[in-house]
């Protein structure tokens, strides 16, 4: 794995004209699992995006390695850089190792079928995520768990040294939240991936990531090690709502209690 | 490499020798049914008398009119016009992702058919600058469906109910000027309403071909670009594809391909729409099915072709046969579309 440094400088980024986030300094730690966290709407996704290249930042800039996204050719950056939209399409009828095959695509030119190294990559996708099982499935017939793992394995086959992902947990059952966010971090210590998510579980952040980004209407109020801000405070700041932490009693992380309106009748 | 490896790899390949040999088969029955459509009618003739009037230069060989002037003419354009239609359709289907965006249901086809008429009935043109309004035609209308269909986000939904809406509108528009031309006459009228392969002429095919060969070329060379479109545009930006510029290039080429075919034999219709759906059938689905919707299209063409001719007392048009396969499809979809919601 190379090194990697992905910042943004004075970053503006918005839809249609309209500024979400405005004037962002991040610098996102190198072979790390960093998660986004804020309300809805406070711009992660966007920042996201942006970071991925899918946003034209609408000022200042996005920056890998010293150089502007844009400035990078598009393939050889999709070598680089790899992103796991929200929801993507499934064409209908596709087998499972069809569809990993198109994370391969940065690495093909025109007329040229599949390589072995390009073989080589999809089934290491689908045994780190434990599907080789289902190579030759529908990929249809899956249940949603299965299928996250089917695209995860397509952004594995990509073979990138950083990998975003836009919320890779919504729509799962618990369970399989757990063993999407496992199979992540075990990819990250295995392969020293940088990853980036948006989650909305403060606590499954807290669990997994070595590095929070914790931001609010577009800016970054806090952001370092779970353990070192994840305070009551900040989740009063950042999502308007009062709550107690205290030490996850498996895993020794900040585990956060939600207080309503009701509590306090009580 | 591992067993795991080649156990992957066999099953890619596996899938692929499939699809290959299907669209073997679908390019072997086309052959059989051209060879069909020049060997059998009033007269038959065989193999060997077909190929001495092919060759012939002076135009005295046995059965040169029938063969050469008017039955090699129906075979070549029947042939090229189903590719085109087939993987014309396709392409709009996969890259809109419904079985309903397809140039013959949302009024593209007409488009173009409006001005070849107009060019034919009341300007009293003929040749190629009939194809070529007939292509600037069909590129205006679908540039003015997709800018309706804009309004505020691009929906596939407003495109496809304002294209069937375009497309009654232009359909009259097609009757009226066929009511009011002096030259009015059934089989022109029928040409230009569902599609018909009679008295077509040799002249039309050299560019068909020219055209299918190379937009065809053009749409399997953007296949795997397609491919990545399909997953949606944020995957496909993230792959390093270009998704606009793709989706652009595919659509003209589409027209492209819709327009010169019916230009010279109408708007066969239903062939674009149901091709692709039926190459899906055949193939198991997730193929992008260029090939085979091309191989099935140019069959419809020539199978229904060749029922009109044959199977009835009366002659129809291959577009009335083609038109009554699809209008069932059609419903069946519109029903399904309005249980999703």
């Amino acid at each position: 794995m190379n090194e990697h440094v992905i910042k943004t400088e004075n970053l503006k980024a918005g839809y249609d004209g309209r500024i979400i986030i405005d004037d962002l300094n991040i610098t996102i730690p190198d072979g790390k699992v960093s998660v986004i966290l804020g309300a809805n709407g406070c711009g992660k996704s966007t920042l996201l995006k942006t970071c991925a290249r899918l946003l034209k930042p609408e000022g200042g800039s996005v920056l890998l390695d010293g150089k502007e996204l844009s400035k990078y050719p598009s393939k050889a950056l999709a070598r680089t850089l790899g992103l796991l939209p929200q929801s993507p399409t499934v064409p209908d009828g596709i087998r499972v190792t069809d569809l990993v095959s198109r994370g391969r695509f940065p690495y093909q030119k025109i007329m040229q079928g599949m390589s072995d190294a390009d073989f080589k990559a999809v089934s290491e996708a689908l045994s780190i995520m434990g599907i080789e099982s289902l190579a030759d499935k529908c990929v249809d017939e899956l249940s949603g768990g299965q299928r996250q793992r089917v695209w995860i394995a397509l952004a594995l086959a990509q073979e990138t040294d950083i990998l975003f992902l836009d919320e890779p947990t919504t729509y799962l059952d618990i369970a399989y939240q757990i063993e999407i966010l496992e199979l992540l971090v075990e990819l990250n210590r295995k392969k020293k991936t940088t990853i980036v998510m948006v989650l909305h579980d403060i606590n499954e952040a807290a669990r997994y990531a070595d590095h929070i980004f914790a931001m609010k209407n577009g800016k970054l109020v806090a952001e370092g090690a779970p353990k070192d801000i994840l305070t009551e405070d900040l989740i009063n700041e950042i999502y308007g709502m009062r709550c107690k932490v205290i030490e996850d009693p498996v895993y020794g992380t900040p585990y956060i209690i939600p207080i309503g309106k009701q509590a306090e009748q009580r | 490499m591992t067993d795991q490896v080649l156990s992957v790899k066999a099953g890619y390949k596996k899938r692929n020798l499939h699809y290959a040999l299907i669209c073997m088969v679908l390019a072997l029955l086309t052959l059989s049914l051209m060879c069909f459509e020049l060997i059998y009618g009033k007269t038959v003739y065989t193999p060997a008398q077909i190929i001495n009037a092919i060759k012939d230069t002076t135009g005295k060989a046995e059965g040169y009119f029938t063969i050469v002037t008017l039955r090699l003419p129906r075979t070549i354009i029947g042939a090229l016009a189903g590719i085109a239609f087939g993987m014309a359709g396709n392409t709009f289907q996969k890259l809109l992702r419904n079985p309903l965006a397809s140039p013959d249901i949302i009024g593209v086809t007409s488009g173009a058919s409006v001005a070849a008429v107009f060019g034919i009935l009341i300007l009293g043109l003929s040749g190629s600058i009939v194809s070529i309004m007939a292509v600037v035609s069909g590129i205006i209308v679908a540039c003015v469906l997709f800018f309706l269909s804009k309004g505020r986000g691009f929906s596939n939904g407003r495109l496809i109910l304002i294209g069937i809406g375009a497309q009654a509108f232009l359909n009259g528009l097609i009757s009226w000027m066929l009511l009011k031309a002096s030259e009015y006459d059934v089989p022109t009228a029928l040409r230009w309403l569902s599609g018909s392969l009679n008295g077509v002429k040799i002249e039309g095919a050299g560019l068909l071909a020219v055209v299918v060969i190379c937009c065809s070329v053009c749409i399997l060379l953007l296949t795997r670009h397609l491919q990545v479109l399909r997953l949606g545009d944020d995957f496909a930006v993230t792959l390093g594809a270009a998704p606009n510029m793709v989706r652009i290039a595919l659509i003209l080429l589409a027209l492209l391909l819709t327009a010169f075919a019916t230009s010279i034999s109408g708007p066969i219709a239903s062939v674009a729409f149901l091709s692709g759906p039926i190459a899906d059938r055949l193939t198991g689905g997730g193929k992008d099915n260029m090939l085979s919707s091309a191989f099935v299209g140019s069959i419809l063409v020539l199978a229904a072709d060749i029922a009109g001719q044959y199977a009835f007392s009366v002659r129809y048009p291959v577009g009335v046969i083609t038109g009554i396969l699809g209008a069932p499809y059609l419903l069946y979809l519109l029903l399904r579309m309005n249980k999703k919601g």
